[in-house]
């Protein structure tokens, strides 16, 4: 592991699933058509949720502000489309709870054109309106835990951003939506980039991207003139775009425990998310669509698609055919750390970088055996933590101990470990069970 | 060595006598009259701070739940106390939407408990509110008193249950609640949402209608997130006639236990809405 870590930029443990992106690597960007209704979920991130500015009956437009911003920690949201309000109050939400959310009935004769805006001069900006607009903008991390940029932005006193670090990793098997933004605009990225890198005033960006998008490492190169923005091809490893392994792959420089990646002086933005603010400065356009990888074996047309925010899901795996008959399973996000979804008529969300469906060969849950105390799951660790031993306390119900001696919080479930295991041993699902109960109640 | 092992023998020897701190001699025996179970049903840590707290007649002795009468009158026959009266109280869940009423949206296949089904996109129960079924306040219950039948639902055992709470924190869904067992009328349901949101969900959820309101004694039942509340503490009185009109059973007149222990498996309905 060391002397491949000497050759080849990247950090120690992780795994290697196989990367399956053939599907769709070399699938051009399209946008899906409006459908009928949309669901724009209040609260799609961490954080206070948005407060909604406009009533049942209201008549909007595309791009027109609907909710503002709760808190600090909230964004706000935009129409995806021109239509009318016609509900404000708890639709289905991902993970399964009823949420507030704004309904809104597209018009289907509107043109959902949106009438060309002039470009904000950015240069012009403080950099608290610059956190304002892009906080009034609705802009979130793209790569999928959508956590509000703006927040990131906000540098307290005292300490200041070296290198501003982007996410071009797209770790994650079957996702390929980062892959075509960089293929496709990769002007976008650079001039996205280099707005976030003077407005932070770091000194240097880099750009970091898997080896196995050769193509987009070249187009990003040609595009970066003399900015001070490098691009750094990474080691094809699980999971190097990992806020904290990226730092450590392109920097060599570790986070603590509990830091931010801003105490060692790093912002770290995925390419997404650059290309939403470049857009926004660039046309006005606030957060309003997003691209969605449609993929996996359960998809009969796979595709990378602009999806306006708030399509239900079942709108999407429409447009590209509908789903196989052996589908068992919908996934929202990557294999590894994506949610499954109960109802299709859920929407898509600001984090939503894609909608993978698997057939029973994949799903099927593997006969589980005892842990033999091989180890595996401690070697893929990539926070050196001890999955084995949290496994074992978490089915116990031990979760105060897992807390207090072993570091769970710790954990980002990016799923090594359960990848890792010859056992077949649920891992993660027992640290995300234990997670949930100290969050309700201490552990008690 | 020998001079050192004195010399700190005497220093013990007088600070034992200095220092020793005069138990009562009650407290041992009361301890041992208490069932040993340390649950906290009481609200102390355990049986011995209880113990502690009874010799020096802070609580009465029927504050322990989990004793039966006869050992709760040794208790107060030994320590000359009275009994004091605490009423029985146990655990009410506040869901009766099991595998044969409530709705499927997808199959959960994974490591059976409700917590960890809940965080897996609700486990693919269509009321996010309900009872998962996967037996997480069976587990966490010491008494035995709490068992799953074919339904899904916990069937709580009057005799055993002595009130502690573990159900109510082991619950990811908030659904346990310890009631007095007198409080009879009792609504079955905690899903926020009215009228059809509610009955596409679930055959015996609360649609909001507010029927039982109008037919109990006034004030007695407040409509409250499209559920009924029951204000008990007005000593309004209260009848069965409430549930008389309810369209989906929701708020049930209970004469001691919840569920049935054997609900028949052949009712099962379980769905899943479509996938394609």
């Amino acid at each position: 592991m060391f002397s491949i870590s000497l050759i080849s930029k990247s950090f120690d443990h992780g795994v290697h699933p196989n990367h399956h992106k053939d599907q769709t690597a070399d699938l051009p960007i399209q946008r899906v058509p409006f459908v009928a209704r949309y669901v724009l979920p209040l609260g799609q991130h961490i954080g206070a949720p948005a407060r909604a500015v406009v009533s049942v009956g209201e008549r909007v437009v595309r791009g027109q502000l609907i909710a503002e911003p709760g808190a600090f920690v909230s964004t706000a949201l935009h129409a995806p489309v021109s239509g009318t309000v016609r509900d404000i109050g708890p639709h289905r939400y991902i993970d399964g709870n009823f949420k507030p959310a704004i309904e809104i009935e597209a018009d289907p004769y509107a043109t959902q054109q949106r009438p060309p805006q002039p470009a904000i001069d950015w240069q012009a900006l403080t950099t608290e309106e610059f956190i304002a607009q892009v906080q009034q903008a609705g802009i979130v991390g793209m790569g999928g835990a959508a956590f509000p940029s703006h927040v990131k932005y906000a540098i307290p006193e005292g300490q200041s951003i070296e290198n501003l670090l982007i996410n071009g990793a797209e770790c994650e098997p079957y996702l390929t939506t980062d892959h075509r933004l960089m293929v496709e605009r990769p002007a976008a990225v650079i001039h996205g980039t280099e707005i976030v890198r003077q407005k932070l005033g770091a000194r240097r960006a880099t750009i970091g991207v898997e080896k196995n998008k050769p193509e987009a490492i070249a187009l990003l190169r040609q595009h970066v003139g003399d900015r001070p923005i490098e691009v750094l091809g990474l080691e094809v490893k699980y999971p190097q775009g990992a806020e904290k392994m990226l730092i450590k792959a392109a920097y060599d420089r570790e986070v603590p425990a509990g830091a931010l990646p801003r105490d060692i002086g790093v912002a770290v933005n995925n390419v997404g998310t650059v290309v939403a603010i470049f857009d926004y400065f660039d046309t006005g356009m606030p957060l309003i669509e997003r691209v969605v990888t449609v993929a996996g074996p359960g998809i009969a047309e796979p595709a990378n698609l602009i999806v306006p925010l708030g399509t239900p899901i079942r709108e999407v795996l429409r447009f590209c055919g509908g789903l196989k008959g052996s589908t068992r399973e919908v996934i929202m996000g990557g294999p590894m750390m994506g949610t499954p979804i109960a109802d299709l008529d859920a929407p898509v969300l600001k984090g939503t970088s894609g909608i993978l469906a698997f057939t029973a060969s994949e799903t099927a849950r593997p006969r589980e055996y005892p842990c033999i105390r091989c180890g595996r799951c401690l070697e893929a660790c990539p926070y050196f933590l001890n999955p084995s031993r949290l496994a074992r306390l978490g089915r116990a119900r031990l979760y105060e101990q897992m807390r207090d001696d072993y570091h769970l919080m710790d954990c980002v479930e990016c799923g090594a470990c359960t990848f890792a295991c010859p056992s077949a041993i649920p891992i993660v699902q027992l640290i995300r069970t234990a997670k949930d109960d100290i969050r309700q109640h201490g552990g008690k | 060595m020998t001079g050192l092992g004195l010399f700190f023998g005497i220093i013990l020897a007088v600070a034992y006598r200095l220092l020793r701190v005069e138990e009562d001699p009650r407290l041992a025996r009361t301890e041992e009259l208490l069932p040993g179970s340390n649950c906290g049903a009481c609200g102390e840590p355990g049986c011995l701070p209880f113990a502690q707290r009874l010799v020096r007649g802070e609580v009465p002795p029927s504050q322990c739940t989990v004793a039966s009468s006869d050992e709760i009158d040794e208790i107060a026959d030994f320590l000359g106390v009275d009994a004091g009266e605490t009423e029985k109280r146990v655990a009410r869940l506040r869901c009766a939407g099991g595998k044969a009423e409530a709705f499927q949206i997808a199959e959960y296949d994974g490591f059976e408990s409700c917590r960890a089904a809940a965080v897996v996109s609700g486990g693919g129960k269509g009321c996010s509110w309900g009872c998962l079924g996967l037996a997480d306040c069976e587990v966490a219950c010491d008494f035995d008193a709490i068992q799953m039948n074919a339904d899904g639902l916990p069937v709580v055992a009057i005799d055993k249950c002595t009130a502690c709470g573990d159900c109510v924190e082991a619950c990811p869904k908030d659904l346990f609640e310890l009631l007095p067992l007198s409080q009879k009328l009792y609504v079955q349901c905690n899903n926020p949402l009215a009228g059809e949101s509610v009955t596409v969900l679930c055959s015996v959820g609360c649609d909001g209608c507010a029927k039982c309101a109008a037919d109990a004694a006034p004030g007695l039942i407040e409509m409250k997130n499209a559920l009924p509340l029951i204000h008990y503490e007005l000593g309004l009185p209260v009848t069965p006639r409430a549930t008389a009109r309810c369209p989906t059973g929701a708020i049930q007149w209970l004469e001691g236990g919840q569920f049935n222990e054997e609900e028949s498996q052949s009712e099962n309905r379980q769905r899943y809405a479509p996938l394609h």
